[in-house]
């Protein structure tokens, strides 16, 4: 492999990985505190759709950003509001918010199809500036995806906050005892989970596509939540992760566009043959470390 | 289950009633929705009522939109009566098509008497093998199912791709590749002159069979057991490992057949877009009827008739298909936001 061909497939595998690490914090922030989101794929839809509608409009990707980081939150907290509040059924409001999320992406998106956009500014960082190769200069997501997931894991491993938060996912009942509001800690977490998957869905229509597309996300929602197996619900393991993930997704396009005679379908299959080998080999280590009461309701203290 | 005939209408009626209200919530709000959004969602409404129940070929349509659903509604609602999440249906579906494609290309010289019946079973083991995958993983405790059943249901739609843009590419197919038409006696039969077809004999006769193991077997009651409490159920000797990967394989040859129906009947051939997410739809759907043999039928037909609007907004609103997930996510919430303690698929 040359070394323009390396740049390449670790520029690309940046990129793709970058929003599959957002998602898959924001998911593991809400698993600790018990909650299990499968409409992580629709959060990102709409913060891809929102993020590329506000972009469009108003001609600053940083605005963009910011409306998806918006509109993923305030989704978050209608399915916060029925698991938590409403103690509905985890899974069923997870797949609805998904549908919810592809219904309302395609409607948000519908006038923007086909609309160019100049996306996230390339940004030049010192250290990297001195390789001087334009292919390893990256959008501010990117920068701020690594130092994103250590305040993560900061947050949850090294503040009482974390620490409370954690206690809810592992037992309420516990956390109740310890004067600490169950719901209200699941509220944030969920606040914080839909900020940053609407991110993630915003760097990819914003510095991946540059487009919007129906459906653009394509199931990084679904292999974010397997990658928080894979990390065993610690951010920082999270990004050796999505950089893998990143890696085969991006080594596959390489092997594309270098005219490989392999089916890109066939190279497709890979991220998802990948997951699920990662998480046969967790499950046969016995590596589980899920929090405890993770997908259970909690429906108060008799 | 309930037993008694006109305790079970009782129960129906009450649950219809309580839908409807629930619709009528949802179909306003969206409405509302759609005004901001510059269109004219009153008019798909009537449209949809004049198209759908003003004539038969309308009525018919919705019964072909229905077909799917019923099947992957007993995909998903069967695993659940034991405590298993199968949200894999979308995948088992597709695996059953492309076996069923694989025996029509092998078999397509002989008689109806022979390729149909062949395909069927083709179609259903092709979904079931699909499912029996992410069984033997649970049965193993090495990966939860839910998570597994997600994922294979990424990879068959990429498996049929590759398939129909290589090794069976019809050389007729332009840009849109697709494998070659099926031979006459490889299409399942259509019912009164429309284009409801055999496969929603298939659909009915699996739920009703779905509600009589259920109900009336010995089956039903030790599913019920291993539902109830796993461990009580193994200590009485009942055999969970093998109740795993029989209901998982069961399940996903039920979510095969409609992929089987849908390229036998409908398309006539194997296509990539074989689905607009019937799968996670007859999740949906069971869930909402709370896998009950009569809730899924009711609740099909009204996930069908939604399908309709969606239709109707994509032709005459310019809308895309996919904004009708609004309208069915909020009925979704609704729902979940009214009944506190979910029952089963939990």
């Amino acid at each position: 492999m040359n070394s323009a061909l390396l740049i390449g497939v670790v520029a690309s595998s940046v990129m793709s990985g970058t929003s599959l690490l957002y998602a898959t914090i924001g998911e593991i922030v809400g698993e600790r505190a018990g909650i299990v989101n499968l409409g992580l794929e629709g959060i990102m839809l709409i913060g891809a759709a929102t993020g590329f509608a506000a972009t469009a409009l108003t001609g600053d990707a940083y605005l963009g950003v910011a409306a998806a980081a918006l509109a993923g939150t305030a989704v978050n907290l209608i399915f916060a509001y029925l698991v938590i509040g409403r103690h509905a059924n985890q899974l069923a409001t997870g797949l609805t918010l998904m549908f919810f999320g592809l219904g309302l992406s395609a409607l948000i998106g519908r006038p923007f199809l086909g609309t160019l956009i100049a996306g996230l500014p390339k940004l030049r960082l010192l250290g990297l500036g001195i390789m001087g190769n334009p292919l390893l200069s990256f959008d501010v997501l990117v920068y701020l995806a690594v130092p994103a997931a250590v305040l993560v894991w900061w947050l949850l491993f090294r503040t009482t906050w974390g620490l409370g938060l954690r206690a809810v996912g592992e037992n309420p009942v516990a956390a109740v005892a310890a004067g600490l509001s169950p719901s209200r800690l699941q509220y944030q977490a969920l606040g914080l989970a839909g900020l940053l998957g609407g991110i993630a869905g915003a760097h990819l229509s914003l510095a991946v596509t540059m487009t919007w597309a129906e459906g653009m996300t394509a199931g990084r929602g679904f292999i974010a939540i397997a990658l928080v197996i894979f990390a065993k619900w610690n951010p920082l393991w999270a990004i050796a992760g999505a950089l893998l993930f990143g890696g085969a997704e991006s080594l596959q396009l390489q092997l594309q566009a270098a005219g490989a005679d392999v089916s890109p379908f066939i190279m497709n299959m890979v991220p998802y043959l990948l997951t699920l080998a990662v998480l046969i080999a967790w499950g046969w280590r016995r590596q589980g470390a899920a929090p405890a009461a993770l997908g259970r309701n909690f429906v108060g203290v008799e | 289950m309930q037993r008694d005939g006109a305790a079970f209408w009782r129960l129906l009626s009450a649950q219809a009633i309580g839908i409807a209200v629930v619709a009528l919530i949802a179909l306003g709000a969206f409405a509302a929705l759609l005004l901001a959004a510059g269109k004219n969602p009153l008019q798909a409404y009537v449209d949809t009522v004049v198209y759908v129940f003003g004539n038969a070929t309308g009525f018919a349509e919705l019964l072909v939109r229905m077909t799917p659903l019923v099947f992957t509604a007993v995909a998903a609602a069967l695993p659940a009566r034991i405590g298993l999440i199968n949200v894999g249906g979308e995948g088992q579906l597709y695996m059953g098509a492309w076996l069923a494609t694989a025996g029509e290309l092998a078999l397509q010289n002989h008689s109806a008497f022979v390729l149909l019946p062949a395909l069927t079973v083709l179609g259903f083991v092709g979904g079931g093998l699909w499912a029996l995958l992410p069984a033997i993983l649970r049965a193993l405790r090495l990966v939860n199912e839910t998570i597994s059943t997600l994922l294979l249901n990424y990879l068959a739609p990429l498996i049929v791709s590759y398939f129909i843009f290589g090794p069976w590419r019809s050389p007729e197919s332009s840009s849109y590749p697709e494998s070659p038409a099926f031979v006459d006696a490889a299409r399942l039969p259509t019912l009164f002159h429309s284009r409801v077809h055999a496969g929603l004999i298939y659909a009915l006769v699996c739920l009703g069979l779905y509600w009589l193991a259920l109900g009336r077997t010995r089956f039903g009651l030790q599913m019920r057991a291993i539902g109830g409490n796993v461990e009580a159920a193994r200590r009485l000797g009942i055999p969970v490992m093998s109740y795993t990967l029989v209901v998982m394989f069961i399940a996903g040859g039920v979510a095969g057949l409609a992929g089987m129906a849908e390229v036998s009947a409908i398309q006539g051939r194997l296509v990539a877009e074989l689905s607009p997410g019937y799968g996670y739809a007859g999740f949906l759907v069971a869930w909402l009827a709370g896998t009950g043999a009569g809730g899924i039928l009711v609740m099909s037909f009204l996930f069908a008739v939604l399908g309709s609007v969606g239709d109707m907004l994509q032709i005459t609103q310019n809308l895309p298909y996919a904004v009708i997930n609004i309208l069915m996510a909020g009925i979704l919430f609704i729902v979940l936001a009214r009944r506190p303690i979910g029952r089963a698929v939990s």
